[in-house]
């Protein structure tokens, strides 16, 4: 079937078979690939996308689905090489290792700041139980979405290796 | 991984997806926020030949004051149920029990009535809606006619719709007993409950405890017979035919139901 899809504000439209899930036509027709897919059974979040501004998992939507709707990949945030609020926020709070769920991670937050501007450290807990880090890197995504959300982070700073052993 | 091949439909109306399910007969399913049935197509546990996508239908997405009954159209996803000022005064629990499904990402797409016609013994909604005793509301070729809750769960994955009939709408009695409790236990945020309980009042429906949403009438009958709610609470796993998978033993979720039982009956009162 013929699928058209706004992604990243650029019109996409290519005849796909009717079962094509939406993260196989971002990655293999619009060849958009930091949306990853992980688990691809709708638990990891990694291949979290914005449909319409919200945060989906696209491995759970058919392309057809998504026909006729906007989607935004984690490449449609920077504004040129202007990073997004939430990736320098990830930059600067180091809130990646392997960078594997980042992507997914990035764009749940932008869904999740959609709705809730300025959470709190629990809302940010649970406003991310959809999405999994394996490398359980969530104290300093955590850090990341407040910085985002409303400039220094109320959590404590990381335990240095001196102070541990202290 | 990918479903088997079908066909996919995008319906304009309710008329439309009615008459492509009567075009189609048993060969199609009808497609709503697609995150009970895509898992299930993926896995190829389901393969419908014709997908009839309801998405298009944005008059089923609605929570309206109806004068005694609070009415949600069945295409209200569950992020709008969980986040609905109405229902978050007028029937908290259901409002709270929404915005436990899964996770984000799934509340922006799953949908309340597809939650209840998918008929899933571990989906949270089906037992608050029986706790609620909820009204659904069915659109068939012949017309339309209305399911209480009570008789809407037949046997698992198995409801009282016909082939071909689309629930159109949810009521939901405002409750005259304020108090409401919901708790469910799961080992990951986004996985079905091992087991979940929802109170109203005297009103207690228990998740995953059975081949279809239970009323836990034993601990009802207690209730009403002035017991504590941790007296009460004892009865939660009478009449139960739990199962026992992967997850939890049968004798576990029995264990369970008595806990989270006894947990949502000190919530209801203290709410």
């Amino acid at each position: 079937m013929n699928v058209g899809i706004t992604v990243n504000g650029k019109d996409v439209t290519a005849d796909v078979e009717d079962r094509m899930l939406l993260v196989h036509f971002l990655r293999d027709v619009a060849e958009l690939t930091a949306t990853n897919i992980g688990c691809d059974t709708t638990s990891c979040g990694a291949c979290t996308v914005l449909l319409d501004g919200e945060s989906v998992k696209s491995c759970t939507v058919l392309a057809a689905q998504a026909s006729g709707h906007e989607v935004t990949t984690l490449e449609g945030l920077a504004d040129g090489t202007e990073m997004h609020p939430v990736q320098r926020a990830f930059h600067a709070e180091h809130g990646l290792q392997c960078g594997f769920c980042t992507p997914g991670m990035v764009m749940a937050i932008v869904s999740l700041l959609k709705e809730n501007p300025h959470p709190t450290e629990e809302e940010v807990r649970t406003g991310l139980e959809g999405n999994l880090c394996r490398c359980t890197g969530y104290h300093n995504i955590v850090r990341a979405v407040l910085a985002a959300a409303g400039g220094a982070s109320p959590l404590q700073p990381p335990v240095t290796a001196s102070e541990a052993s202290a | 991984m990918i479903p088997a091949t079908f066909t996919y439909k995008r319906a304009a109306s309710a008329e439309e997806a009615l008459d492509l399910a009567a075009e189609h007969g048993e060969d199609a399913k009808f497609l709503a926020g697609g995150h009970s049935l895509l898992p299930l197509m993926k896995l190829r546990l389901a393969a419908p030949e014709v997908l009839i996508d309801l998405s298009a239908l944005r008059d089923l997405s609605y929570v309206r004051d109806d004068g005694d009954n609070v009415v949600i159209g069945a295409l209200t996803r569950h992020h709008d149920v969980a986040t609905s000022d109405l229902l978050t005064r007028e029937i908290p629990l259901l409002a709270h029990a929404a915005g436990q499904v899964g996770d984000p990402q799934i509340r922006h797409r799953g949908t309340i009535g597809g939650s209840v016609a998918h008929g899933d013994p571990a989906s949270d909604l089906p037992a608050v809606l029986l706790a609620l005793d909820a009204v659904f509301v069915v659109r068939g070729s012949g017309g339309s006619r209305q399911i209480p809750a009570g008789s809407f769960f037949q046997s698992l994955f198995e409801t009282a719709l016909e082939p071909g009939e689309l629930l159109t709408e949810i009521q939901v009695p405002k409750p005259a007993a304020r108090g409401w409790g919901f708790q469910k236990f799961t080992q990951r945020a986004i996985d079905w409950a091992i087991v979940g309980v929802a109170v109203q009042g005297g009103s207690v429906a228990l998740v995953n405890m059975g081949s279809v949403p239970l009323r836990a009438t034993a601990v009802e009958q207690a209730l009403a017979s002035g017991a504590t709610p941790a007296d009460a609470a004892a009865h939660a796993a009478e009449g139960t035919s739990a199962p026992a998978d992967i997850r939890a033993s049968t004798a576990y979720r029995e264990h369970l139901a008595r806990v989270l039982t006894r947990r949502a009956l000190t919530q209801a009162q203290e709410s």
